[in-house]
């Protein structure tokens, strides 16, 4: 039963773009503010008002186009996409509809058959809508809704990939690497419960004995999902809820389905009726864009090293492959650790104090990598302790510990506790030696051959050292002192 | 001769030389208006104490040197009521935005006052400048000075009848397919509408955005040339405003005869009132008399410039006017929910010619007929263009008349709309092509006066005032109505 | 080309305005006429001719991403024709709308 359809996704993802103003207005773009107090007439559409476009912004745009393997169009234009809604002030969103910025990209996914490309038909600007606060629960039990215009006309980049996801897992993953490879291009915030990025996805289930095209298929739009967990959830439940409607003989209607998720369902946002016209056309008060090679150069120029580059070169280094993939998928923590690197050059090391102590305490602590609380400077010290044999693994993580809490460098915190590994030849000797001298009876067991005697010496020399010395130092020098008394 | 006989140029000199002060020049355009304007209903707005602090205080704070450097030094200014000011309510001839008040000031507004003009009030329009007769307005209509039983044409009716009754010598209007030339045409004023993205349409409400233009009416050429020269600046604020040479403050007269002056057959065909052809002819044979070489030539897609312009407007306009929807300024009328209120808010809110452009331009961009309608008149507004461009190897400027007609009786084109359209034939080309057109007075017949059209090249505007200052100069001066005023 | 009311009802609909029924059948007629009269473009035939979308040769006009003061939420409200904690209330939503 499960293998009469082949599952097609589509998604469209929205990323507000990080620049100082609006795409067509000078007011700042920034999240979080007072009611419409980022709004001016051109952002209200108040009568009389025309957009200028953001130069920044379309640099953003370029370059993202540009990481994402995609054509950038040399010649672009904007266009009008036109409905009512209360938080799209002039009635009409400007947007790029048949010549959008860039076409033809594609981002790899790393499936259980191997790497495969997912393509991405185009990617356009275009202006984000305000939001609406309902005055009630949910938009359907509401009395009414109230207005906030600070949102209108920030930049957005729209990024459309073909129909060629087949699982919920493939869209996820598609989606994590999406949003891994923006995250090195520092173009957005790109944090869905911000809603700086927004996936819409299309779902449809093809029978396997259709021969017709994929867009004579109907689909349905799950619009607006907020987590990327809830993107897979919102398709697995519609992959599900339209195979139960073909398997009992009813059909499919295009439609627009919302994400609860509460009950983990969808549910119709708008019948077939209500089929947008959008009455696309070219918007008169924006001359087409038009960008020299030289132009281009330079967004190419300044594109950083993306994560396919990073996870090579990770390799490179002799980090293993899942740890490079956590590397690479924080681009702080990747950043944070390339510092840390290039002070210690022992990429395993490093590797190994960041994913597992270090990021515990941090995830622990709910911080971000974006601002360490131990600079990548103080843990490059650190590791230099352990790398000099100064410091144990175990004592070090106390250091670490210590540092967390309360911001000192590693060097204060082992002086103030007095901790530092013996690693003296000499120093260790004479404790040896005195410890052998004080338990003639445990020698006498070990010279007859009872090895665990040993153990109970190093034991002796750990305690009166309080700990700081080289366990592997301890035992080389209690043999040799021992095998004098063979 | 009052101060209200004065054109522009003289009212700022006279300002500048001290030989009347600002308060008597805005003083007696405020008093012809409270005579003329209530029979003539030029003005929907009129602000007294404004203009009147404004002109006290340059009259008082300013020294000569100050007002020398001001090329509209007092002087009474009028306003399409489509540009948006902060000081007075806007409301493009429309309910839809009764009490409206802009938090901004429309550039050439801003322009105005910089340069020293006063402005004293907005005058009335067809609702959004939809209209060949200003009797489109929810605000009651205009009447023509020279017969108050006829329209002055439209849209930017209440400012040429506001030039043409003397009530101020200078007004801006708003000409998306004639808008202002028909008006200057019906009532015996010079208009221009400057080549498209002249003049920064930041703060002029949008009817169809590739089509509009700002431009002056006046009564004599130089005050359209000083006008220009002050609002026709690149305006970062519209990205459609174009960087380019300066217009002249003053024309330069040209030797006609240097000129060649292209005939266009299709503007000189059937249709065209006796009266008016007449008036057009005998004109005509003045240039010839001055030695201009009066050259026949064709513009053969003109009979399409009506067709194209009916799609691409109301289309751009459908778009432009979504965002009166009740929510963030002027009317609200209420529904059940929010599509209701929508509804009955643009129901109410848009006049019937209005609503008529709306779903006329909806249609035409609507699914499945974009390609026929929308794109069809932007690949036929390509050939228009074209034409004129041919024209232009051959000629410097062309000549035909501003309108066919003359001014009709008021209400007489109430029944079919599309008569109406029909008015606009020869000045909607210059909008569809982008190039500047002049209308000049010529002459009166049955006490109704005659207009006739200069068209240009793009940014040649001042070819085209230059010829219309050499034309000025041979023809009779101008008569002007109302010479009275009214009881 | 013929218009029916159907069609008009439908762009009415698009564009919002709740027209009554005898302005629906003058508007299908008014149309009629305009687009009768719109038929003469066909005598073109276009198909090899660009549109015109800008009459101006002018291209890539953007500005510095440098902030301007905005409004204040007051002055940015104050036309409202209902307001409540500076935010511009509108009736209950029916429709999910484009989102
Ligand atoms: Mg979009
Ligand atoms: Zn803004």
């Amino acid at each position: 039963m499960t293998n009469q359809y082949e599952v097609v996704i589509g998604l469209e993802v929205h990323v507000e773009l990080k620049t100082q103003t609006k795409l067509f207005c000078g007011c700042a773009n920034g999240f979080g503010q007072d009611p419409n107090s980022q709004t001016c007439p051109v952002c209200l559409g108040m009568p009389g008002v025309l957009p200028v476009l953001n130069g920044e912004a379309v640099a953003l745009a370029t370059r993202a186009a540009l990481a994402l393997h995609c054509t950038v169009n040399s010649y672009s234009k904007f266009d009008r996409k036109q409905y009512f809604y209360p938080d799209l002030p002039k009635a009409y969103q400007i947007s790029q509809y048949d010549q959008p910025l860039a076409e033809n990209g594609h981002v790899t996914i790393h499936t259980a058959a191997g790497k495969r490309n997912i393509g991405i038909e185009r990617i356009h600007m275009e202006e984000d809508a305000g939001k609406l606060n309902h005055l009630g629960q949910r938009l359907g039990d509401a009395e009414g809704s109230l207005v906030d215009l600070n949102r209108a006309g920030v930049p957005l980049i729209e990024i459309v990939s073909r129909p060629e996801m087949h699982s919920p897992e493939e869209a996820r993953q598609y989606l994590v690497e999406l949003r891994t490879i923006l995250s090195y291009l520092d173009i957005s915030d790109l944090r869905m419960e911000e809603g700086s990025m927004r996936c819409d996805a299309n779902v449809s289930l093809r029978p396997l004995d259709f021969t017709g095209s994929l867009a004579d298929l109907p689909r349905v739009e799950i619009k607006n999902v907020n987590s990327f967990r809830n993107v897979q959830r919102g398709i697995e439940f519609e992959i599900n809820r339209q195979r139960q409607m073909l398997q009992t003989g009813q059909r499919i209607i295009k439609e627009t389905r919302g994400f609860d998720d509460a009950s983990g369902s969808t549910y119709s946002q708008r019948s077939k009726e209500e089929a947008n016209d959008y009455r696309y056309f070219p918007e008169p008060d924006l001359p087409p864009l038009v960008l020299t090679e030289k132009w281009l150069k330079e967004q190419r120029e300044a594109l950083p090293q993306l994560p396919d580059e990073l996870r090579q070169s990770l390799a490179e280094r002799g980090v293993a492959e899942r740890d490079a993939e956590v590397l690479v998928q924080d681009v702080n923590l990747y950043h944070y650790w390339s510092q840390v690197v290039a002070l210690v050059s022992d990429a395993r090391l490093v590797t190994n104090w960041l994913l597992s102590d270090y990021s515990r305490l941090m995830n622990a602590n709910n911080l971000s990598f974006a601002e360490p609380k131990v600079s990548a400077h103080g843990l490059a010290s650190l590791l230099s302790l352990i790398t000099a044999g100064t410091l144990s693994g175990k004592m070090a993580k106390e250091v670490l510990e210590t540092m967390f809490d309360t911001g000192e460098t590693a060097e204060a915190v082992v002086k103030r506790l007095g901790l530092s590994q013996i690693t003296d030849h000499n120093a260790i000797k004479e404790i040896v030696s005195a410890v052998v001298a004080a338990n003639p009876a445990v020698v006498q067991d070990f010279v007859s051959g009872k090895e665990k005697a040993l153990t109970f010496l190093v034991g002796q020399v750990m305690k009166q050292t309080k700990g700081q010395a080289k366990p592997d130092l301890v035992n080389a020098l209690l043999r040799e002192v021992l095998a004098t008394y063979a | 001769m009052g101060t209200i006989d004065w054109d522009a140029v003289q009212t700022a000199d006279q300002v500048q030389r001290g030989e009347i002060s600002a308060a008597e020049c805005v003083e007696a355009a405020l008093s012809r208006i409270d005579n003329t304007n209530p029979t003539v209903h030029a003005f929907l707005h009129v602000d007294a104490d404004r203009a009147l602090a404004r002109a006290r205080f340059m009259d008082h704070n300013l020294t000569r040197e100050t007002k020398a450097n001001l090329p509209l030094a007092g002087v009474p200014v009028a306003i399409k009521d489509n540009m948006v000011t902060t000081d007075m309510p806007t409301t493009a001839g429309s309910k839809i935005l009764e009490g409206f008040r802009s938090p901004y000031n429309a550039t050439v507004v801003e322009l105005l006052e910089q340069a020293g003009a006063i402005i004293v009030g907005k005058t009335n329009m067809d609702e959004f400048a939809m209209g060949s007769s200003t009797e489109h307005s929810a605000y009651g209509v205009t009447r023509n000075p020279w017969d108050l039983t006829r329209v002055p044409g439209g849209s930017s009716g209440g400012s040429a009848a506001a030039v043409a009754a003397r009530m101020v010598p200078l007004a801006l209007g708003s000409d998306t397919g004639g808008s202002i030339r028909l008006p200057a045409s019906y009532c015996g004023v010079f208009g221009i509408k400057p080549t498209y993205g002249r003049v920064s349409r930041y703060g002029l409400i949008a009817y169809a955005s590739s089509l509009d233009q700002i431009g002056p009416l006046a009564r004599s050429v130089r005050d359209l040339s000083r006008t220009l020269h002050l609002i026709a600046r690149h305006d970062a604020k519209d990205a459609t405003s174009l960087d380019a040479n300066t217009i002249l403050e003053a024309p330069i007269p040209t030797a006609l005869q240097s000129l060649r002056i292209g005939l266009p057959e299709e503007y000189f065909g059937e249709g065209i009132d006796v009266r008016v052809r007449t008036v057009i002819e005998k004109t005509l044979d003045r240039l010839r008399e001055s030695g201009v070489d009066l050259i026949p030539i064709s513009l053969p897609h003109t009979r399409y410039a009506i067709a194209t312009y009916y799609l691409i407007a109301p289309a751009e306009a459908s778009s432009n006017l979504s965002r009166y929807d009740g929510v963030r300024y002027g009317l609200r009328v209420v529904g059940d929910d929010l599509i209701h209120m929508y509804q009955n808010t643009r129901q109410e809110g848009f006049g019937p010619e209005v609503k008529r452009r709306i779903l006329l331009g909806t249609h035409a961009l609507s699914a499945g007929y974009y390609d026929a309608y929308y794109l069809k008149a932007q690949k036929v507004r390509t050939l228009i263009r074209q034409d004129f461009d041919n024209a232009f190897e051959k000629v410097d400027l062309i000549v035909t008349p501003t309108v066919a007609d003359l001014p009709f009786k008021l209400g007489e084109r109430d029944l079919d709309p599309l008569q109406m359209y029909l008015t606009d034939i020869f000045t909607v080309t210059t909008n569809l092509a982008g190039l500047p057109g002049l209308s000049q007075p010529i002459g009166l017949v049955d006490g109704l006066p005659v207009g006739l059209q200069w068209m240009g090249p793009p940014l040649a505007e001042d070819r085209v005032l230059s010829a219309a200052s050499a034309l000025e100069a041979i023809l009779p001066s101008p008569e002007w109505p109302l010479s009275g005023g009214i009881q | 080309m013929n218009l029916t009311e159907k069609e008009v009802r439908h762009v009415a609909r698009l564009a919002r305005l709740a027209i009554s029924s005898v302005e629906l059948s003058e508007a299908t007629q008014a149309l009629g006429r305009v687009l009768d009269y719109i038929d003469l473009l066909n005598e073109l035939d276009t198909d090899a001719v660009p549109p015109t979308t800008h009459v101006e040769a002018i291209e890539t006009v953007w500005r510095q991403d440098r902030v301007v003061p905005s409004l204040s939420p007051e002055e940015a409200t104050a036309n409202g024709p209902q307001v409540s904690s500076q935010m511009f209330v509108v009736p209950k939503i029916l429709d999910g709308g484009e989102g």
